[in-house]
């Protein structure tokens, strides 16, 4: 059973996989003209795994290490894992401590997207995001070291539209958490905010700010708190 | 030869870019299960993966133009009415790259 989940979650994230490898080979690129050793990228693959967040570390990557600014870069890029990790809580329900806290290493924004849609469909196993958070790891780890060691897989990623397979991937997954009418206020508002925040703040603030602007949404619609028709629950 | 950076800075950095990525993403999973899952929370909290998921792309689709609206467009069209990711994610990024390689949208 576990095994079963793990390996269809490992799967499911192979689409994606492909563009992880290839943005994983320029980061490897990048931190070789920066003259970080193989090792320690691969220390950073696998303490850090955050794929906008490690970009921004190499880019800052001088001498003397700005250490503070670049903690605090990657505190406001990775802030939206708040949000990521708790939209999980529903998966996680019932798991044991040492599980969660084992597990929740290996989000991604991939494969929590990949699950939480897997998720609209019925029961998913944490060991399905576990199995594709494996998938995620694998082709960064193998992306990165490759660029490194060989070069970019890929020079000029744009010109195949390999940054849209991100785009796309999300947007496709978008369509399995629709749950109707209901959620086109929110979304509308959380998009328009996102775009908002992404114009006049640094980092990856917009997502947070657009999530929790749209999230709001509902409790307009329903003041009192009353479960709404067709509200999933869990 | 650039100057390159050793030393126990190295994993000072690391360690602390870790640490804090870690404590967000266990951080957010044990806060949410201190919150009551009922009423204006959980409504709150079941729009969650939708309003996130779409502020993650919105910027990205605008910032890709014309070109990122057809290709998202095309892409929420097939996943839609198949169900097939795979096929789906094809549908939008063949567009976009056809599109760039013709020199029709910046790329």
């Amino acid at each position: 059973m576990v095994f079963t989940a793990m390996r269809k979650g490992f799967a499911a994230n192979l689409p994606v996989a492909v563009s992880v490898l290839a943005y994983g080979s320029i980061l490897g690129v990048l931190a070789a003209q920066k003259g970080i050793t193989w090792l320690d990228l691969l220390v950073m693959n696998l303490s850090v795994f955050a794929g906008a967040a490690q970009f921004v570390m190499v880019d800052m990557w001088t001498p003397p290490l700005p250490v503070l600014e670049i903690t605090l870069a990657v505190l406001a890029i990775n802030i939206r894992y708040v949000l990521i990790a708790a939209s999980l809580q529903p998966i996680f329900h019932g798991s044991s401590r040492l599980r969660k806290c084992l597990m929740m290493h290996l989000v991604a924004d991939e494969n929590w997207a990949i699950t939480m849609a897997e998720y609209r469909k019925g029961p998913v196993s944490t060991y399905f995001l576990f199995g594709g958070g494996l998938c995620i790891l694998f082709a960064w780890c193998s992306g990165t070291l490759a660029g490194h060691r060989l070069g970019a897989v890929v020079q000029k990623p744009e010109a195949y539209g390999l940054d849209f397979v991100f785009v796309a991937i999300f947007t496709g997954l978008l369509t399995s958490l629709w749950r109707g009418k209901k959620d086109l206020a929110p979304w509308l508002v959380a998009a328009g905010s996102a775009m908002l925040a992404n114009w006049m703040l640094p980092g990856k603030w917009y997502i947070v700010i657009g999530g929790i602007a749209g999230g709001l949404v509902p409790l307009i619609h329903h003041p009192t708190g009353k479960p709404a028709a067709g509200g999933r629950s869990s | 030869m650039m100057e390159t950076v050793s030393g126990p800075s190295v994993y000072l950095t690391i360690g602390l870019a870790a640490g804090v990525t870690y404590l967000l993403r266990i951080g957010g999973l044990m806060l949410a299960g201190r919150f009551p899952n009922s009423g204006r929370i959980k409504h709150f909290m079941d729009a969650l993966p939708g309003t996130v998921l779409i502020s993650l792309i919105a910027p990205g689709i605008a910032s890709a133009g014309l070109c990122g609206g057809i290709g998202a467009l095309m892409t929420a069209t097939c996943a839609y009415r198949t169900g097939n990711l795979l096929l789906s994610m094809l549908a939008g990024v063949i567009p976009v790259a056809a599109m760039r390689y013709f020199g029709l949208a910046p790329g």
